[in-house]
């Protein structure tokens, strides 16, 4: 139950910071579940990124249902997900109902803008550490690199959905390995 | 009751809105105009609202949308239908996970998947990026907090606070 009680909470905390798409969480929930609590890896963290983009649903929500899963099975998976969407749910309300004119504040939107660019910082920092990451321990740096190339053209040239990204990356790795069998 | 068809409406969206957050507009664009619950100039405030505001913006619309719909009551109904299709398809993937016993060639294959997952990130930044206007100021604001990760490792909230408070200060 503390530890249910925990990812609830822990969750709550990565909703409540989460501005923008499922990615812009990656940050608060590396330093949460990775560094503090040390619960996931931050391979299975990234992993469950790519395993979200395929599956139906919100990817935040799928996120923190993978998370939750992962640490105690369908209960963990249920309190996690209420947890990242708790935050949500009250501010809207209360922003819907009570403070319709609170987006028009000058001073909250000079505290929007700054976070935005906070998140842009965060995810640059995230990519170049992942990248590092990939090449000291990959030993197919070959591929790692196509895919990786494949998926940029497709993403800021082709304007693909990540959903067909995430399912070129297999075809990419599937191909791959054919070929290696044949050769073999 | 149109509580019910809310949450099933929302649960057809968790269901078929493949891709997060975003691809959930198409779909509340239908709602709009099947069922009128809201204009479409409110949808295109409401995506605003859920861009810039804390929570994953497929979770704000959803609430934001059941809100006009149905009230409070109706705002929570149409984000637990959002929500229920997520955690069903999870939980079961996560199982059949578990069952695959070749846990290197696992390993292989998501290493693979993090190449393609660095570009998706790069991507999301590039998006939330170009919301934020391409002035002298910005871009400072940017240098500098990114390069305080480098030298001055804190927590991810620490710097979201952080530019928060310059966001303020500076009138960005």
């Amino acid at each position: 139950m503390r530890v249910l009680l925990n990812l609830f909470f822990c969750f709550l905390k990565t909703g409540l910071f989460t501005f923008g798409g499922g990615y812009a969480m990656l940050a608060v929930l590396k330093d949460e579940l990775t560094d503090k609590k040390k619960w996931i890896s931050e391979d299975e963290l990234i992993n469950f990124f790519s395993l979200s983009q395929c599956t139906p649903g919100v990817i935040a929500i799928n996120i923190a249902t993978f998370c939750g899963y992962k640490l105690k099975k369908t209960a963990g998976a249920v309190a996690a997900t209420l947890g990242v969407v708790t935050p949500s749910v009250i501010i809207i309300l209360l922003i819907a109902s009570l403070f319709k004119h609170i987006m028009e504040n000058p001073n909250v939107v000079h505290v929007l803008n700054g976070v935005r660019i906070g998140v842009v910082a965060l995810l640059c920092k995230i990519v170049f550490d992942l990248l590092v990451r990939i090449w000291k321990k990959n030993l197919k740096k070959g591929l790692s690199c196509a895919i990786f190339c494949v998926a940029f053209v497709e993403l800021f040239f082709f304007k693909l959905s990540a959903f067909l990204v995430v399912l070129t990356a297999i075809c990419l790795y599937g191909f791959d390995a054919c070929f290696k069998r044949v050769l073999k | 009751m149109i509580y019910i068809t809310l949450f099933y409406q929302f649960f057809l969206i968790g269901l078929f809105a493949v891709g997060g957050g975003a691809a959930t507009i198409p779909f509340l664009f239908d709602l709009s105009r099947k069922y009128g619950w809201f204009s479409l100039s409110q949808l295109s405030d409401m995506i605003a609202v859920s861009e810039s505001t804390p929570g994953p913006v497929g979770v704000n619309m959803a609430t934001f949308a059941g809100f006009q719909a149905g009230g409070f009551l109706g705002g929570v109904v149409a984000t637990l239908g959002l929500v229920c299709p997520s955690v069903i398809v999870i939980v079961a993937v996560s199982k059949l996970m578990k069952k695959i016993q070749s846990q290197e060639g696992m390993n292989s294959f998501f290493n693979a998947l993090q190449a393609a997952a660095a570009a998706l990130i790069l991507f999301a930044g590039y998006h939330i990026a170009a919301l934020c206007g391409d002035n002298v100021l910005n871009f400072a604001v940017f240098g500098l907090v990114l390069a305080l990760m480098f030298v001055w490792p804190k927590s991810a909230i620490f710097y979201l606070v952080l530019s928060g408070m310059l966001g303020i200060a500076l009138k960005l």
